[in-house]
């Protein structure tokens, strides 16, 4: 029999002790649990996803969001370094004057479109204000639409209701 | 008349527990490669919010495979087609009827033999069948009109005429200790004992035999590790161009022989319906004896050869589950150059020491 024609008798019978193992260790934690029994071990690695969540890492890049002075305005300054750095130019920001003279301007709009951005974080690294952060903890935000997948300064801010992003500015600034 | 009405009642019972261990298998495979895997498996599929670990997934299998389109290529011969499944199905299912899955019952003066029918030649009758059974592959195969699905029937051909000749070879050993080709009778020759106490079972007479015959019949079922046929990753297989229940046959097909494996097993190697020590009367064991109701006995004998089955399908899914597929030339070597050198060794041992 040449070399690479042999079937590896020993490892398959090593494998089938392996599987087997796992299946009677498994099985046997299972049915500890279902009386209530050594309920702090785990008869698998996986997580039952929507009822069950994994533990998030504290680095975890998730959706953004807009942080809030103590008034409840924007933190941000609309100096436009996030929207120049992000490398997928899905930032839109209009600025405008600030009500308070010691703040040069703010956002009137900020939104991003998320179907575009690719979660570099870079927004948030670049930020003089720590005014945006991506630790929201939110994953779920397919949508059925390119539209909804824009996210306005409402939602940004975490407020209810949000407006509908202005499309004229998104194709100016494209 | 009630010969007619008790073999047609035997043929549901047989069909009956068929069909839900066929049942329990699809969830089993689910379930069980899970398990193996550290995983937790289907367990979405609900009835009003019952899940019940999952046991509703084969129902919503087969509710999607009936409602899906019954699709037919264009230049496949219709008649073929068509046939090719129903085929594959009927001949892994005919197999059952020479399985003896328990000694007589007495019943309101009927004598009942716990087999569809007691064929001296049982043994050829299940080869026979599961022979004629590779005609739905290669057909399906053939009259799809597909360069893949072609390939899988022949590959499939090719593979049960290189396997049976092992698993033919490998069961003449048992033959020649029994002198007999009947099934019920092997199995009764099956509850002697040596020394008086340990069952003279298949596989302690003919344990290489015994591997050789789970080989060749893993090979025959045409499931993972030796699924060339249908080898999903390369050619899809002779099945590529079906759709809807008529795929579901051909799926269908390969747990019913991974059962018929698992019973001819059970009866050639593992004693079939016998219990250690449990006669017609009770148990015997030395000196002790304790009586039992002949039709306990009938039952428990019963529950055996079930639990044995469940046992062997339990073996093969593992083995399903863990192996990756062999190479082509792989299989060849391994039928050819090994398997059938060791089943004609053994068939030559057993033959010498019969003889001396
Ligand atoms: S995470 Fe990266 S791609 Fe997304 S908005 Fe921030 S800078 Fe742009
Ligand atoms: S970098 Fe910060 S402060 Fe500047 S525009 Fe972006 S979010 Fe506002």
């Amino acid at each position: 029999m040449r070399r690479n024609h042999q079937i590896p008798l020993g490892a398959i019978v090593k494998g089938l002790a392996l599987t087997a193992g796992h299946f009677f260790r498994n099985m046997r934690i299972h049915v500890a649990h279902l009386f209530g029994r050594r309920l702090q071990e785990k008869g698998m690695v996986t997580f039952q996803y929507p009822e069950e969540r994994r533990p998030f890492s504290p680095r975890l890049r998730t959706r953004h969001r807009l942080t809030m002075r103590a008034d409840g305005s924007p933190r941000c300054v609309a100096c436009m370094m996030c929207e120049t750095i992000c490398p997928a130019n899905c930032i839109y920001i209009t600025a405008g004057e600030h009500p308070d003279p010691h703040i040069e301007k703010q956002p009137l709009k900020f939104d991003i479109d998320l179907g575009v951005c690719v979660f570099c974080g870079f927004c948030v690294e670049v930020c003089p204000e720590d005014a945006i952060r991506m630790d929201t903890g939110i994953l779920e935000f397919a949508a059925y639409s390119r539209q909804e997948m824009i996210l306005t300064m409402d939602k940004l801010l975490m407020k209810e209701g949000a407006q509908e992003p202005d499309r004229a500015l998104m194709k100016e600034n494209a | 008349m009630t010969e007619i009405v008790i073999t047609m009642g035997k043929i549901a019972f047989v069909l009956f527990c068929v069909f839900n261990l066929l049942y329990v298998l699809l969830w089993l495979e689910r379930k069980q490669s899970a398990v193996m895997q550290d995983r937790i498996g289907a367990n979405r599929a609900d009835i009003f919010g019952l899940r019940a670990w999952g046991l509703f997934h084969p129902i919503a299998d087969a509710i999607k495979m009936i409602c899906k389109e019954d699709f037919m290529p264009a230049a496949a011969d219709k008649f073929v087609y068509t046939a090719a499944p129903f085929l594959a199905v009927f001949f892994s299912l005919v197999g059952f009827a020479v399985i003896p899955f328990g000694d007589t019952l007495t019943l309101g003066g009927h004598t009942i033999h716990l087999q569809i029918a007691d064929l001296n030649v049982g043994l050829l009758y299940v080869f026979a069948m599961l022979s004629l059974g590779v005609y739905g592959f290669i057909l399906a195969g053939w009259a799809s009109n597909n360069n893949f699905a072609f390939l899988g029937g022949m590959r499939a051909g090719s593979q049960m005429i290189s396997y049976e000749i092992t698993m033919g070879a490998t069961v003449m050993g048992l033959v020649i200790l029994f002198q007999t080709l009947s099934l019920n009778q092997m199995v009764q020759a099956q509850g002697e004992y040596f020394f008086g106490f340990i069952p003279k079972w298949g596989v302690l007479l003919q344990p290489l035999g015994f591997l050789l015959f789970l080989i060749a019949g893993i090979a025959e079922t045409k499931r993972i590790p030796f699924d060339l046929p249908e080898g999903e990753s390369e050619i899809i297989g002779y099945f590529v161009e079906y759709s809807g229940m008529k795929f579901g046959m051909f799926m269908m097909t390969d747990f019913i022989e991974t059962i018929l494996l698992s019973a001819m097993l059970t009866t050639l190697f593992f004693g079939g319906w016998q219990i250690p020590y449990l006669h017609a009367d009770g148990f015997h064991l030395g000196g002790l004896r304790l009586a039992i109701n002949p039709v306990l006995v009938s039952f428990l004998q019963v529950a055996a050869f079930g639990l044995k089955v469940f046992c062997f399908c339990w073996l093969l899914l593992l083995i399903r589950w863990t192996l990756p597929r062999f190479r082509y030339d792989q299989l060849m070597a391994l039928g050819w150059k090994f398997m059938l050198p060791l089943s004609l060794l053994n068939l030559a041992i057993t033959g010498l020491v019969v003889l001396l």
